[in-house]
């Protein structure tokens, strides 16, 4: 059970995550809307920007990362059974989120740092924009160490037993978190900053963009983790079937752990600062996390299985139709195993050194990357608000018909955005422009296809919406006595775990071994090469 | 107990083989991105084992020598130079011209006047421009940029392109008067003892000889190359070998104070 102090951290954090989500995904409806030919050439191309900032920042940084942190809180209580240690500091925590959020937002709102989340030096934006992001991750590192604390004040009460699975797994996410933000720590404080703040006038743009490609890549995967964990330790449970093994999950987070770090130069194919061998390091990293999603969709396959023929589904595929399908959880975890593989499988493209040539900075990547995060993951992120719900509120959550109808939309709307995009993308439609003259032969075939996108994007605002009437129709239905809250249950009850997947030290010394073998050689020989840097250009257009 | 096994420890199987896979992955992904693949690329640019690795790597190489127009070609140019070469610009010549200088401006300047180093071309004499132009598309004066630029110019084209060029406005030439008071000795008199002219017996200030260019205000750094290519012969398209007899006497002192001294014109 959760403790009243822990619920309400925990509700602020999914509170303010979501308020950030609604808003940013209104700016990008917006955006999609300007871009199309419904509407005429967008007179100041900076308003577009600027709401593309605002869109990214808040979608990448504040909407995930608050979910992680208050799913992690949730966890921390209610696997280890045991009160929150720090709950002051978390909520240090999350007002320093809060400060950075509106630190950051204030000069992107006025127009003074519309340089997009991804900062593009030598762009330099208001420096409150960056000393806001700051603050965020700051905030973010006090979770990670809480995560850290409360996992080994347990281990010592609990001499020798095996740390529960979501517990474990939602460590190994803190922990990557926490070693992947360094990367885009390091651009801010050592180069963006000083330049912002008046001390420099040059940047060097091609080392800021490495280790951008640091954070860049591994920020998918912490991302990804609440999905994942929400994958392993609620839908079996919640869809009535067992965790088909207990230990392929630990292997495939502490896998994640590995592999998630040292494969951000695919972002860098076409940078020429970076060498081509650097570069199939990287390729081959990346098409090692495979291994670990792989592991994922069989162990979760599988899990679901069971739940089908504990329900009397019988053959190859009988067990399919006897699913609880009426279940949110159910619905939620099949779209996103849809969306996964329609995503993984673009993302192959995007790996490969020579085919990447083909769809570079096109709107295949927007559509591959909102397929991957706004759609696989962040529809889990529903469902972990629906299942978590009763136990933050103590009151029913019984709108299982609008939850259901959320989903679709979602899904159905996810598909209607980013499906043109990839398309338009092969077309060679770049991505990140304001307008595009749709009356040119060479781009009226494309204006259908942009135009269909922003239909889909209204569904997906309606779902939105949907999502927030639900929870909080939540807040307001009768009070009920809440059962103590479950993860799954594995099929072989876990007695003993092998110390490796019971700790993280090895793994995470093997994150820091190949991200020096990856990242060590370029960031050196950006760093000691004269005359790389280039004059830094103001990001306010008057 | 399991919490007395020691993780770090090659008896550890999860240790051995996690760290022997990853390591094992990166060892032969290095190999083929470092090694393999680099000494495959059809283009063969790499010169051995290591110039491979380093390619791979990304670390950044000195532009190679290329070798160019194989077949040496005899005598310095087949440019008759005469005072008469050059008719008299017209403007259906000039505006042919300016119709293809936009090709040009990339280095020379929107105006004739470069931001990149390269030779000013506004104001300079048609004659001069027009020899440069017929010997880089003859070969006899070799540049990887100038001799793809050439190759696609008939003799009018060239001809226009001086005439548009001459006629771009550049500030007055220097005068024998302000050649005489300002320039090193080495520019106004030359070293008669090395036979070496003096630059403004011909280059203008004392006398402007047919297809020689002006050199006020040309780049520093481009003059003393020319110089220098002059001196080794990599440059050869002077008639008579006037300019390598001069460059060649020349000690890097005096390139130096005449290319600056003409920089700052």
């Amino acid at each position: 059970m959760l403790s009243n102090g822990s619920r309400r951290l925990i509700l602020a954090h999914f509170w303010l995550a979501f308020a950030a989500f609604l808003l940013a995904l209104v700016l990008g409806e917006w955006q999609m809307y300007i871009r199309s030919p419904l509407h005429d050439w967008i007179s100041n191309p900076e308003l577009y920007y600027r709401a593309v900032t605002a869109h990214g920042s808040a979608m990448a940084y504040v909407f995930p990362l608050l979910v992680a942190m208050g799913f992690g809180y949730a966890i921390a209580e209610l696997a280890l059974k045991q009160p929150l240690i720090g709950l002051r500091w978390a909520w240090a925590s999350f007002g320093l989120v809060v400060l950075g959020t509106v630190t950051a937002m204030a000069p992107v709102s006025m127009g003074l740092a519309s340089v997009l989340y991804t900062f593009y030096p030598p762009m330099i934006g208001n420096a409150f924009f960056y000393i806001g992001i700051v603050l965020v991750v700051v905030g973010s590192w006090i979770w990670v160490a809480l995560m850290g604390i409360n996992l080994n004040a347990w281990k010592k009460a609990h001499s020798g037993e095996p740390v529960p699975l979501p517990m474990f797994a939602n460590v190994a996410g803190a922990y990557l978190w926490a070693w992947t933000s360094v990367g885009a720590a390091m651009e801010i404080l050592f180069q963006i900053l000083p330049v912002a703040l008046g001390f420099k006038s040059t940047i060097d743009a091609g080392l800021a963009r490495v280790f951008f490609s640091w954070t860049l890549h591994a920020i998918v995967y912490f991302w990804l983790m609440p999905t994942y964990i929400a994958f392993y330790v609620l839908v079996p449970r919640a869809i009535g079937g067992r965790l088909y093994s207990d230990a392929m999950a630990r292997i495939s987070f502490v896998l994640f752990l590995v592999f998630s770090m040292p494969i951000g130069m695919h972002h860098l194919f076409q940078d020429p600062q970076v060498g081509s061998g650097m570069k199939f390091m990287h390729a081959v990293f990346t098409a090692m996390v495979s291994v670990p999603t792989l592991l994922t969709i069989f162990t979760i396959c599988a899990s679901v299985e069971i739940a089908g023929r504990l329900r009397g589904g019988k053959g190859a595929l009988g067990w399919i139709a006897a699913l609880p399908w009426k279940n949110p959880m159910m619905l939620a975890v099949a779209f996103s195993f849809v969306m996964l593989g329609f995503g993984g499988a673009g993302g192959l493209i995007n790996m490969s050194y020579q085919l990447d040539f083909v769809i570079h900075n096109t709107q295949w990547v927007t559509g591959h990357f909102h397929l991957i995060f706004g759609g696989a993951i962040v529809i889990m992120y529903f469902a972990i608000a629906y299942d978590l719900w009763p136990h933050l509120t103590g009151r029913a959550l019984e709108s299982v018909r609008l939850m259901r109808a959320q989903l679709w939309l979602w899904f159905i709307g996810m598909l209607v955005v980013t499906f043109p995009w990839h398309f338009v993308g092969i077309l060679g439609m770049p991505r990140r422009m304001a307008y595009f003259d749709y009356s040119h032969p060479a781009l009226a075939p494309q204006a259908i296809y942009v135009t269909v996108t922003f239909v889909g994007g209204l569904l997906l605002v309606a779902s939105a919406v949907l999502f927030i009437l639900v929870l909080v129709r939540g807040h307001l239905a009768n009070r009920i006595t809440l059962p103590e809250f479950r993860f799954s249950t594995p099929v072989h009850a876990t007695t003993r775990v092998p110390v490796a997947l019971n700790s993280f030290a090895l793994w995470i010394a093997l994150m820091i071994g190949l991200t020096v073998v990856n990242y060590g050689f370029p960031i050196a020989q950006l760093m000691a090469l004269p005359q790389t840097s280039v004059p830094a250009v103001p990001s306010v257009v008057k | 107990m399991m919490e007395t096994e020691r993780v770090f420890s090659l008896r550890n199987v999860w240790f051995t083989a996690s760290v022997g896979a990853v390591i094992g992955i990166a060892a032969v992904a290095a190999l083929i991105g470092f090694i393999w693949i680099p000494l495959e690329q059809s283009n063969k640019t790499v010169a051995g084992l290591w110039d491979a690795i380093c390619t791979a790597a990304g670390v950044p190489e000195s532009f190679r020598q290329v070798q160019q127009s194989a077949a040496p070609i005899a005598g310095p140019s087949n440019v008759i130079v005469s005072a008469q070469m050059m008719k008299p610009a017209d403007g259906l010549s000039i505006g042919r011209g300016a119709a293809l200088a936009p090709q040009c401006t990339m280095c020379h300047g929107v105006r004739g006047m470069s931001h990149a180093d390269a030779p000013n071309l506004a104001g300079q004499h048609d004659a001069a421009i027009y020899k440069q132009l017929r010997d880089f598309k003859s070969g006899h004066r070799t540049s990887a940029i100038m001799g793809a630029l050439v190759a696609g110019l008939g003799d009018q084209d060239m001809r226009d392109l001086a005439a548009y060029f001459a006629g771009l406005p550049r500030g007055p030439e220097a005068t024998a008067a302000d050649a005489r008071h300002e320039a090193p000795v080495i520019v106004r008199n030359g070293s008669p003892m090395r036979n070496i002219a003096g630059c403004t017996s011909c280059h203008g200030g004392i006398d402007i000889k047919t297809g020689s260019p002006r050199l006020d205000g040309e780049s520093e750094s481009y003059l003393r190359a020319q110089l220098l290519a002059f001196a080794t012969g990599a440059r050869h398209n002077d008639i008579y070998g006037q300019m390598r007899n001069v460059a060649r006497q020349m000690t890097p002192e005096e390139i130096d104070t005449t290319a600056r001294f003409f920089a700052g014109r």
